[in-house]
C-alpha cells in the first residue's frame, strides 16, 4: 500500500549489497574462506526492520528495529552448537539469513562458502531445515510419499536416497509410520518424519528450529539421540535453537546467547551456568495456608496460599530437600521447575549489572 | 505453461552478468545437480513434481473430489445461465447475439480457465506470508514462484476449461464466421496468449500480496472481474472503461479485440483492424512485467521478512 | 451475567472482529464496486433493450447491482462467516465442549454472526453504494421511513441467511469433508438471492420458483423494499415471509442439531 517505503527498503538492501566487496560471483575463489573451521561465517551481520506502529485510526509511526544487530561468529565443520534467547531475541532472525530466506541488510554472511541470500537454491541442496511448529510433510498423504518427493526434487541419486531413508527409518522408528498419512501421526512423530524429511539429501549443514518444543518425553529422548549420533558420525553440522535448556545440556557443547539482536554469551554450556548461577524450583502444594517453608539449602521465593516455591542450585539434588520438607509440613503435592533460559538470561543481566 | 516461460527468460536477462560463473561453480560442489539445467527447467519439474503431489492428495477423498468438480463446472456455468437468462427476455444485448456473447463468453472462460487450472493458488500467498509457510518454499531447491504456483493444485478447476470450451463450442455451431486461415489460427493463439495475460494479473496480484497480505480480493477483482469483464460485448461498457482495459490493464486483448476480428464486428475506440494480432506481444509485455513486480515482491519480503 | 447481556457481548466481540480487518475489509470494497460496475453496464444494456423489465426502470435496476453489491456480504451469499469456523469444530471435536456449555450453541452462532453482519453493513455496505451513487443515477428514497423499512427487511435477512448457513454447518456433523455441501450452498444463494440476475426478471415458473425459495429473503426482498416496491400492507406481507422463514429454518436448525447431539454423545464425543 505505501509503496515508497518499500523502495525505501529494497534501496536499502541493494546499497548493502554494493558496499560490500564479496558477493562478487566473479571472484569466489578469493574468498579467505576456510572450509573447515570457518564453516558458517558471520562478520557484523545485521537485519533491520521497519515496522509500523498505529498511532491512531489511519496515522502510524515508522520506526526501524534492529533484530539482529552486528552479530560475528564462526562456526567449524562438525560442530552441535545450541543457539538461544527470548522470544524476539533475533534467534529465528539470524537462521533464516542463514538459510537465504532472509537477505541481511548489512555485513557479510557465508555458510560453506555460499552467499545465502544470493544464491539460495544452491544453498537449499546442501542445507537441511527443521521448523519445529511447521511441518514440511503432505497432510494428506502416507510419509513415505513425502520422502518420495524430497527425492525427486532435492534429485538424490537412488542408491543414496534409499541408503539415507533406511538409516532414518531405523534410528528414528519410522517403520511402522510410513504408509500412515502425515494427518494422522503425533506430534513427535510428525516431528521425526521432519527431521527425516530434511536428512534424505545429505545436508552438511542441519538447521532445527524448536525441535522438541510441544513433544513427549519419550520424542524427546529420541529426537536427542538421533541428532547426537547424527553430528558424532556422520560430521553434520548442527545448529538449533530452543526454549529448552536440557536439549542444549545433552546436545551442544557450544551455546551462543542473543538477546535484543546482540550476541550476549559464545562458550561452553557450563560457562552460562557458571554466571546464571542457575537454581531450579520446587513447588509445593500444602495442605493449607501456612508460613514459609523455613529450610536449608533453599529459600521461599513467592508464596500464594497453600503453595509455595523454593529455589535452591540446580547442581543440588531435590530429593534431600524434598524428603525434609515432606516430614515436617503437611505435603499435598509437589513439582520441580528447571531452570528456564529467560530466567539463566536474566540472572546473566543481574550479574553484569553487579560485576 | 507460457507465462512461465516468459517470466524465466527475463529472470535469466537479469541474471546474465555471472550466470556462467554461477553454473560452473553449481556443478562442482553441487553434491548430485546435473549439468545444465536451467531455472525454467528446474521451475517446471517443481512445478510437476509438486502439482502431482497435491492431486494425489485429493485423490485421498474422492466423493469430495467429484463434488467440487461439480460444483466448480456449476459455478462457472452460473455466469451463463444468467446470460441465458437475459436473453430469454431480449434478443440482442448491446447489439450482440445470443451466440455472439456465447462466443465472448467461451473463449473468456476458457482463457482464464487455463490460468486458474495452472496457477490458481497463487492468490493464497498472502496467507502463506501471514502463516509463514512461504519460510518452508525459501528452503527449497526450487523457484518459490513455481512451487507457490503449484500449491493446492487442483484439477476440479478442470470444471470450469470445460464450461468454457463447452460455451464456446455451442457458439460456433450458432455463430456465422466466415472462416479464413488466419481466423482459424488465431483461435488457439488467442485462448493461449488469453490465458498468459491472465497469467500475468495473478502473479502480479500475488506480488500485490507481498505488501499487502490480507488484499487477495483486490487480485480477484481483476481476475475472476477481469473475465466477467470480457464474458459481455464492450459496446455495453462506457468508452472510458473500454480505454482502461485496452490501454491500462490490457485485458481487451484476452478475447474482444482478436474475437471481433474473428466474428467481423467492429472493434471499440475505432481501433486498427491489425490489433487483433497483437494478443502474443501484449501477453509477453504483462509476463515481463508480472515478472517483475514478482521478483520485487519477493525481494521485499526478504528483505522485511514480513 | 444475563443472557441477553452474554449474547450482546459475543456479538460486540464478532463486530470487533471483523473490524481488524481494515485491509481486507478495504479490498472487498474495492471488489464489490468493480463487479458492481460491470453488472451496472450489463444492467443499463438489458433494461435498455428491455424498459421495464421485472417492474424496475433503468435507474431502480442500476441501484439494484449496488443494493446487491452492499449487502453482498452483510448476508454473506458467498459465505465466509461464522459456519467455517463452527465446521472446523466440529470436525477436530471441539464441539463436544460447547454442547455442555451453559449456552444455547444456536444462539451463540447466531449473536457472533449479527456482530458480523453489523460490522459488514458499515463496513462493505454503505461505501460501494456510495461509490456506485458517483457513477450512476441511482434510484435511492429521501424519505427516513423507507431505509428504517429496509433495514428491518435486512435484518430479516440475515436471519435467514444464518439458518441456512447453520444447517450446513451442521451437515459437516454427517459428512467428513464439509466443503461439497458448502460448495453447493453458495451456488444456490449465488443464484436464487438474485445476485447475478434480480429474481423478477427470471422468466415464468422459474421466477415463481425462485422468488417463493427461501434466499428471495437475503438479497431481493430488501432491495425491493428500499426501491419502494413494497409498501403498506405489501410490506408487512413481506416481513412476514421472511419472518416466517427464519422461523422455520432457524427451528429446523434446532431438530437437526439435537440430532447431531445425540450422535456426538453415542460416539462419546
Amino acid at each position: 500500500m505505501d509503496s515508497s517505503q518499500d523502495t525505501d527498503h529494497t534501496d536499502h538492501t541493494d546499497r548493502t549489497d554494493h558496499t560490500d566487496p564479496a558477493p562478487d560471483p566473479h571472484r569466489p575463489d578469493t574468498d579467505p574462506h576456510h572450509p573447515d573451521t570457518d564453516f558458517i561465517r558471520l562478520d557484523g551481520v545485521e537485519k533491520v526492520f521497519d515496522v509500523r506502529k498505529k498511532t491512531g485510526f489511519l496515522r502510524s509511526e515508522r520506526r526501524q528495529v534492529r533484530a539482529v544487530d552486528s552479530i560475528s561468529f564462526t562456526v567449524s565443520r562438525g560442530e552441535m552448537v545450541g543457539y538461544i534467547g527470548p522470544n524476539g531475541a533475533g534467534k529465528s532472525t539470524t537462521i533464516k539469513m542463514l538459510t537465504g530466506i532472509l537477505t541481511p541488510s548489512g555485513g557479510r554472511l557465508r555458510v560453506a562458502g555460499i552467499d545465502p541470500s544470493r544464491e539460495r537454491t544452491r544453498l537449499a541442496q546442501r542445507i537441511g531445515v527443521v521448523f519445529g511448529q511447521r511441518t514440511t510433510l503432505w497432510w494428506d498423504l502416507p510419509l513415505i510419499d513425502s520422502y518420495r518427493l524430497m527425492h525427486r526434487m532435492y534429485r538424490i541419486p537412488d542408491t543414496r536416497y534409499a541408503e539415507n531413508l533406511d538409516r532414518c527409518v531405523e534410528l528414528l522408528q519410522l517403520g511402522d509410520l510410513l504408509d500412515v498419512p502425515v494427518r494422522q501421526l503425533s506430534l513427535g512423530q510428525r516431528m521425526r518424519g521432519d527431521i527425516a524429511a530434511a536428512l534424505l539429501h545429505d545436508p552438511e549443514v542441519l538447521y532445527l528450529d524448536e525441535p522438541t518444543i510441544g513433544l513427549d518425553v519419550v520424542s524427546k529422548v529420541r529426537v536427542r539421540e538421533f541428532l547426537r549420533d547424527l553430528n558424532a558420525d556422520r560430521g553434520t553440522t548442527v545448529l538449533l535453537t530452543t526454549h529448552d535448556l536440557s536439549d542444549i545440556e545433552q546436545l551442544c557443547r557450544r551455546v551462543m546467547v542473543i538477546d535484543h539482536g546482540r550476541l550476549m554469551y559464545d562458550g561452553p554450556l557450563t560457562g552460562l551456568h557458571e554466571i546464571g548461577e542457575s537454581e531450579r524450583t520446587l513447588v509445593v502444594d500444602l495442605e493449607r495456608e501456612l508460613p514459609p517453608i523455613d529450610v536449608e539449602s533453599a529459600r521461599v521465593v513467592k508464596v500464594e496460599g497453600p503453595r509455595q516455591w523454593l529455589a535452591f542450585p540446580a547442581a543440588q539434588s531435590a530429593a534431600p530437600l524434598v524428603a525434609r520438607i515432606a516430614a515436617e509440613y503437611p505435603l499435598v503435592d509437589l513439582s520441580v521447575r528447571e531452570p528456564d533460559i529467560e530466567a539463566v538470561i536474566s540472572r546473566m543481566y543481574a550479574e553484569k549489572a553487579t560485576s | 505453461m507460457a507465462d512461465l516461460r516468459n517470466l524465466r527468460g527475463l529472470r535469466d536477462l537479469r541474471d546474465l552478468r555471472g550466470l556462467r560463473d554461477l553454473k560452473e561453480r553449481r556443478d562442482a560442489d553441487s553434491g548430485f545437480a546435473p549439468a545444465g539445467r536451467s531455472r525454467l527447467v528446474d521451475g517446471l519439474r517443481a512445478y510437476r513434481l509438486i502439482a502431482w503431489m497435491w492431486i494425489r492428495s485429493t485423490m485421498a477423498y474422492r466423493a469430495s473430489f467429484a463434488m467440487t468438480v461439480f460444483g466448480n463446472f456449476a459455478g462457472s456455468a452460473l455466469d451463463f445461465v444468467a446470460i441465458l437468462l437475459m436473453f430469454s427476455r431480449v434478443d440482442e444485448l448491446g447489439g450482440y447475439s445470443l451466440g455472439q456473447v456465447a462466443f465472448l463468453y467461451g473463449l473468456s472462460s476458457a482463457a482464464f480457465g487455463l490460468t486458474d487450472l495452472a496457477l490458481g493458488s497463487v492468490d493464497r500467498l498472502g496467507q502463506r506470508v501471514r502463516d509463514g509457510t512461504l519460510d518452508t518454499l525459501l528452503v527449497r531447491p526450487a523457484p518459490v514462484l513455481a512451487q507457490v504456483a503449484a500449491d493446492r493444485f487442483a484439477l476440479r478447476r478442470l470444471g470450469r476449461i470445460t464450461q468454457g470450451l463447452l460455451v464456446l463450442g455451442y457458439a460456433l455451431f450458432v455463430v456465422d464466421i466466415s472462416w479464413t486461415p488466419l481466423k482459424v489460427l488465431l483461435m488457439p493463439v488467442m485462448v493461449v496468449s488469453g490465458a498468459a495475460i491472465f497469467a500475468a494479473v495473478f502473479v502480479a496480484g500475488a506480488a500485490f500480496q507481498f505488501v499487502a497480505q490480507d488484499a487477495s480480493q483486490v487480485t480477484n477483482s481483476f481476475t475472476y472481474g477481469g473475465t466477467t469483464l470480457l464474458q459481455y460485448p464492450p459496446t455495453v461498457f462506457a468508452k472510458d472503461l473500454v480505454r482502461g482495459v485496452t490501454f491500462v490493464l490490457p485485458l481487451a486483448f484476452v478475447n474482444w479485440l482478436p474475437a471481433l476480428y474473428v466474428l467481423g464486428l467492429p472493434y471499440p475506440l475505432d481501433l486498427p483492424e491489425w490489433v487483433a494480432f497483437l494478443p502474443p506481444l501484449v501477453a509477453t509485455a504483462c509476463c515481463a512485467l508480472a515478472g517483475i513486480a514478482w521478483r520485487a515482491g519477493l525481494r521485499s519480503y526478504r528483505s522485511t521478512g514480513s | 451475567m444475563g443472557a441477553g447481556r452474554l449474547y450482546a457481548a459475543v456479538a460486540a466481540s464478532g463486530f470487533r472482529r471483523y473490524a481488524t480487518y481494515r485491509v481486507a475489509t478495504a479490498a472487498g470494497v474495492f471488489t464489490n464496486t468493480v463487479f458492481g460496475l460491470i453488472l451496472a453496464y450489463t444492467y443499463i444494456a438489458l433494461w435498455d433493450e428491455r424498459p421495464g423489465l421485472g417492474g424496475y426502470d433503468q435507474a431502480q435496476a442500476v441501484t439494484y447491482v449496488w443494493i446487491g453489491q452492499g449487502l453482498l456480504s452483510v448476508v454473506a451469499v458467498m459465505g465466509g462467516g461464522f459456519e467455517d469456523e463452527m465446521i472446523e469444530r466440529i470436525r477436530t471435536g471441539d464441539i463436544a465442549i460447547d454442547l455442555y456449555r451453559p449456552v444455547d450453541l444456536q444462539a451463540w452462532w447466531l449473536a457472533a454472526d449479527a456482530g458480523r453482519a453489523a460490522f459488514q453493513l458499515v463496513g462493505r455496505g454503505v461505501l460501494p453504494m456510495a461509490l456506485g451513487g458517483l457513477v450512476f443515477r441511482l434510484a435511492l428514497p429521501t424519505d427516513v421511513g423507507t431505509w428504517l423499512a429496509f433495514l428491518v427487511a435486512v435484518l430479516l435477512g440475515v436471519l435467514v441467511s444464518f439458518a441456512l448457513r447453520y444447517l450446513v454447518a451442521l451437515s459437516a456433523f454427517w459428512f467428513m469433508d464439509g466443503a461439497g455441501v458448502q460448495q453447493l450452498a453458495v451456488l444456490a444463494a449465488i443464484f436464487f438471492s438474485g445476485l447475478t440476475l434480480p429474481l423478477n426478471a427470471f422468466p415464468g415458473a422459474l421466477g415463481e420458483l425462485a422468488r417463493a425459495l427461501p434466499w428471495s429473503a437475503l438479497m431481493q426482498t430488501p432491495a425491493d423494499v428500499l426501491l419502494g416496491e413494497r409498501t403498506g400492507s405489501g410490506l408487512l406481507r413481506t416481513y412476514a415471509v421472511q419472518a416466517a422463514w427464519a422461523v422455520a429454518l432457524l427451528a429446523v436448525g434446532r431438530l437437526v442439531q439435537s440430532a447431531a447431539t445425540r450422535r456426538v454423545v453415542v460416539q462419546g464425543g
